[in-house]
């Protein structure tokens, strides 16, 4: 199973979700923003990191790079998208995903092992889990507040596009505690947090992340 | 040569922990008068010939601000 | 504008030269004349003052540095001394090269940008030596944790190394945040970086090869930090503030980011001859330098430098101190190929000049010769200076006022409330508030990081080959004896890579002081030196380099000396690396080494007395040997699941450190006097957790390493039989509510308001 990586200047998670993909089963593809070439991979990650050193906005200028048009393209289509971090931020940028991702409230970059509860189950990025359970993974961002109207946000959670919610503590402010969005399909999922760090015993606070990316594999197989 | 500015801030729905951190140290330092801060950003572009001013709402409204959560406005200056 | 041509300058050898202003002594300027013949130009004058500045030049440590390098050999020293950064063996093939600088003055004038720029400037030495960098450590100090100022440095300095760190995708893995009256006006922000590669790949600092192109690449130049050098880092604070306020360097780290990515493909291209990062003295220093290093000579159109900043001089092209720009010596016919890779990663790339036949450093500009000089007498020939020393006149009386004198506590009661002022101390308190501003994950390799005793990270994912780093610099015991107390701070650093796990290889260090024109401070720098150096020798260790911070004072009053000794370690395997907390219940609690009465500097005397008195510890590097070897044995045969060194606030802080890693209690029982045993700051000591007492003693016996019982982990206090008991909830709250409450709580920020917003008040 080919999926991609996507690096931006300023991508910095790009060889941790590599690892990832690779501990999960898959083979890791890079990619580099300015081609227009997604080498034929099943499915795309946006890593984290500062592409373009969030000048502008977080994520603003990478949601407008050469190889984003065909990411966006292509989830139209139905090829899952995750981004991560900065990678939910392009999303968001790119109109992939709803809402927007602002400074944190305490203005503060924070990087702590948080608790999130997965809200649902059936995404092509979250099959491996259950609906309610409670993971541990890193999170760290200095914007990572997620906003949105709150008729949208009411809207969100109807549709039930809430993937996944902080619990025992808000690190950032984010509206309704979330953490996680999805597509109307289910295909394309944004995470502040960083699965990818919580891969292995070794280097991680838990393994809880690496269902993100056997979830993938399972819902392309099908 | 025209110069053209746009100024952006964040929708008044959306909070700003900038300005709030900016209005709270204006507190502390006695200045009770001011009620409200909103910090924003300030671009100023130059622009060769004169400025096509629907291409320059599209660059502000799609590039230099999210209107999801911000609001953009444009001024032209002629020099 | 007129220029200061070299023709001219033969012409008017009467002209009047700035060169007080720039910091220069009249002998100094007259060595120059002396040495070019004739006046120089404004922009050799440039050239010279910022190069023969203390920063630049180490004119007052250079007589007593020598000591690291005169050093017995060792085969794990790949590159030594003198180089950007030494490089070191670590087994496998690969070689790792770290540095500790300091970026003190700037972070006082310009906390953010100061400690920002600290972090690059690091970070590019190491990148220079052909290293991928892959982590970094933070060493900081600040006047009184509630005064004022520390309110205005520290938030900023933090949010400085993290922002600039973050941003580079390197982990933070570790450091010291310390607090003392004396650092007021004289915040110390010392920064590590950590880089790889394989043997092979190492790159030197040189211009070879005539007709080789000379690439400045990274960001334009502009006026940043100009005269930065020599004023920033040559000149006091007076008691109302900077007396200069000099426009500060400002950083760009995504720019940085860009560069490390351009720099690693140019590398595995193997495009480059030689490579040098601009710094301190800009142009200057990286064309002085990269030519004097070289066999040939260098000239460089300065016409050709990118500006940003169209109205700069000459001179202050050469001095200026813009970061996140490098130079490269590239083969003429590479540099199509190394301009593509700058291409690819939107890096400004520019060939300035070239390597010339002739020994010569020559300057154009608009046409005109602006400087003609011989690089080495730049770079390397500056004044050397043997300065006056004089033990400090107080120090006998320092000496004498011994901390044993001080009231102790008797009671369980006395006993517990000291322990809580110690952990509730800002030294001793929970760092959290500085460390979550940290990226420590980014990379994916970081096995241990703060607040763990030494940061390890792994270097292969297949061999599991690890290194592990520690930074140390106490400085009561160094103001009391600068001596003994450089060789502590080593065998503190050398302790903490050992509890890892890790068998110690190389040593690095930064030393802060204050004036050298002091003779006291002198003496105190050149008993460090001799007391590092001394140490480095028992323990076999190399010094790879290092950094001299001097001038560290506000009016005539100096910092308490402070050597920052920084200890690189080698695991192995890192799976079996060993952390400090307590993860199970009912395994034993042991302490390895022996205790003594010694109080002399210790946190207890500080925290509940404000005492400075006495002797320090003293220095057993045999016994820092011995339980070194001891804890690496136990490490290989996993016989321990847990190990922390005792240090500042002896047995209490380490117990109650390990207690609340994963909130694991512990009954204990202490033999003797109880208060020794919690608060002795005695080294060579560690307490380790096992569930094989017997095997860890009879480990420990074979070394000749005295074992302590000290009781059982499990349940939820600290409980010492007959004595105290004390819940890690109440523990656990006076430790990490110290930081939040000085410099605020984002929770109180954020709470349960819409949309996350922040109350107004």
């Amino acid at each position: 199973m080919r999926i991609g990586v996507l690096t931006f200047p300023g991508s910095l998670d790009d060889v941790d979700a590599v690892r990832a993909l690779r501990l999960a089963g898959a083979e890791p593809v890079a990619l580099w923003h300015a081609d227009h070439d997604l080498k034929d991979v099943d499915a795309v990650v946006l890593p984290g990191g500062f592409s373009y050193g969030d000048y502008l906005r977080a994520g603003a200028i990478a949601a407008r790079a050469p190889l984003m048009q065909d990411v966006v393209a292509k989830a139209g289509g139905g090829m899952p998208v995750l981004g991560i971090c900065n990678g939910f931020q392009v999303l968001c940028e790119a109109g992939l995903l709803p809402g927007a991702l602002t400074r944190n409230g305490h203005l503060h970059f924070r990087n702590r092992d948080q608790a999130l509860r997965i809200e649902r189950a059936d995404t092509a990025w979250t099959s491996d889990y259950e609906t309610g359970q409670r993971i541990v993974v890193p999170v760290k961002n200095g914007e990572g507040r997620y906003v949105a109207a709150d008729t949208d946000l009411d809207r969100l959670e109807g549709e039930g596009r809430v993937v996944a919610r902080y619990v025992e503590g808000n690190p950032n402010g984010s509206s309704r505690d979330i953490a996680g969005v999805t597509s109307a399909d289910g295909r394309v999922v944004g995470l502040m947090p960083h699965p990818e760090h919580a891969v292995e015993d070794l280097t991680g606070p838990s393994t809880d992340g690496l269902g993100f990316f056997t979830s993938v594999l399972q819902g392309v197989l099908a | 040569m025209a110069r053209v500015v746009v100024d952006v801030v964040l929708k008044p729905e959306i909070s700003d922990p900038q300005g709030q951190a900016v209005l709270g140290a204006l507190g502390r330092l006695g200045h009770d008068s001011i009620t409200s801060v909103r910090q924003g950003k300030h671009f100023v572009l130059e622009v060769d010939g004169d400025p096509d001013e629907a291409e320059l709402k599209q660059i502000a409204e799609t590039l230099l601000a999210n209107p999801v959560i911000e609001d953009v406005e444009l001024h032209l200056t002629a020099d | 504008m007129t220029i200061d041509t070299v023709e001219h300058a033969e012409k008017s050898p009467d002209d009047e030269q700035p060169y007080a202003e720039l910091g220069l002594k009249s002998d100094e300027y007259l060595r120059i004349r002396d040495i070019l013949g004739r006046r120089p130009t404004t922009a050799e004058l440039a050239m010279y003052s910022v190069m023969w500045s203390e920063h630049c030049s180490y004119k007052s440590s250079k007589v007593h540095l020598r000591q690291f390098g005169d050093l017995p050999h060792s085969d794990a020293l790949l590159v030594g001394i003198g180089e950007n950064a030494g490089v070191v063996d670590v087994g496998d093939g690969y070689a790792v090269t770290f540095k500790v600088e300091s970026h003190n003055h700037p972070s006082y004038v310009e906390p953010y940008q100061g400690a920002a720029t600290g972090v690059g400037g690091i970070v590019r030495d190491i990148l220079t030596m052909g290293a991928r960098p892959v982590a970094v450590m933070d060493s900081l100090r600040f006047g009184r944790a509630d005064a004022p100022d520390t309110a205005r440095v520290l938030p900023g300095v933090v949010a400085g190394v993290g922002g600039y760190g973050n941003c580079l995708g390197l982990p933070n893995i570790g450091g010291e945040l310390l607090f003392d009256d004396c650092y007021a006006g004289n915040p110390l922000v010392n920064a590590l970086c950590v880089g790889v590669m394989r043997h092979e790949d190492v790159r030197l600092a040189k211009a070879e090869g005539v007709g080789s192109k000379v690439i400045l690449f990274g960001a334009r130049t502009g006026g940043d930090g100009i005269g930065g050098v020599s004023v920033l880092a040559s000149e006091t604070f007076d008691e109302h503030g900077p007396a200069k306020r000099p426009s500060v360097q400002v950083g760009d780290p995504f720019t940085e980011k860009l560069l490390i990515e351009a720099c690693l493909e140019i590398f595995e291209q193997d495009l480059v001859t030689g490579i040098q990062d601009l710094g301190g003295a800009g142009l200057s220093c990286a064309t002085s330098e990269l030519a004097s290093a070289g066999t040939g000579g260098m000239h460089v159109d300065l016409d050709t430098v990118p500006l940003r900043d169209s109205t700069l001089t000459p001179a202050e092209i050469l001095m200026s101190e813009s970061q996140e720009r490098m130079c490269a010596i590239v083969e003429p016919g590479k540099v199509d190929a190394f301009l593509a890779v700058c291409r690819k990663w939107d890096v400004l790339a520019t060939v300035i000049g070239e390597v010339t036949d002739g020994d010569r450093l020559t300057v154009d500009w608009h046409g005109e010769r602006i400087v003609d000089v011989p690089p080495r007498t730049v770079a390397h020939e500056g004044p050397v200076y043997h300065r006056p020393m004089r033990r400090p006149a107080d120090l006998d009386d320092l000496q004498a006022d011994d901390a044993a004198k001080l009231p102790r506590p008797r009671t369980g009661a006395e006993l517990q409330a000291h322990w809580l002022a110690l952990l509730s101390s800002p030294d001793g308190a929970d760092k959290t508030w500085v460390t979550e501003q940290y990226d420590r994950y980014v990379r994916g390799s970081t096995v241990l990081a703060q607040p763990e005793d030494a940061g390890v990270v792994r270097i292969d994912e297949d061999t599991h080959r690890g290194i592990a780093l520690a930074l140390d610099g106490n400085a009561r015991y160094a103001r009391l004896d600068p001596y003994a107390g450089a060789q502590l701070n080593l065998a503190e650093a050398y302790r903490n890579v050992a509890v890892s796990g890790a068998t110690p290889l190389a040593v690095t260090n930064c030393l802060n002081f204050g004036s050298p024109e002091e003779p006291e401070v002198m003496w105190q720098f050149a008993e460090a030196v001799r007391g590092l150096a001394d140490a480095c020798r028992d323990l076999g260790l190399p010094v790879t380099g290092g950094n001299v911070s001097l001038y560290n004072q506000t009016g005539d009053v100096a910092i308490n000396p402070t050597p920052v000794i920084g200890v690189l370690g080698v695991h192995d395997d890192v799976r079996k690396r060993i952390g400090g907390g307590w993860r199970t219940a009912g395994e034993r609690v042991l302490l390895l080494g022996v205790t003594t009465p010694e109080f002399g500097g210790s946190a207890w005397a500080s925290v509940v007395h404000g005492h400075l008195g006495g002797k320090p510890p003293a220095v057993d590097l045999p016994a820092e040997r011995a339980l070194a070897d001891v804890l690496a044995a136990l490490g290989r045969e996993g016989l321990v699941s847990s190990a922390h060194d005792l240090a500042d606030g002896g047995l209490a802080q380490a117990l109650a450190e390990s207690a609340l890693r994963h909130g694991v209690g512990a009954v204990l029982r202490l033999t003797g006097d109880p208060f020794t045993a919690l608060f002795s700051e005695s080294t060579a000591r560690a307490v380790v957790t096992t569930s094989d007492p017997e095997a860890v003693k009879a480990t420990a016996r074979w070394a000749g390493v005295a074992v302590t019982d000290l009781g059982t982990t499990g349940g939820d206090a600290l409980v010492v039989d007959d004595l105290l008991e004390l819940p890690l909830v109440e523990l656990r709250a006076a430790w990490t509510a110290t930081l939040p409450a000085l410099f605020g709580t984002p929770e109180a920020a954020v709470g349960a308001h819409p949309n996350g917003a922040v109350p107004a008040s």
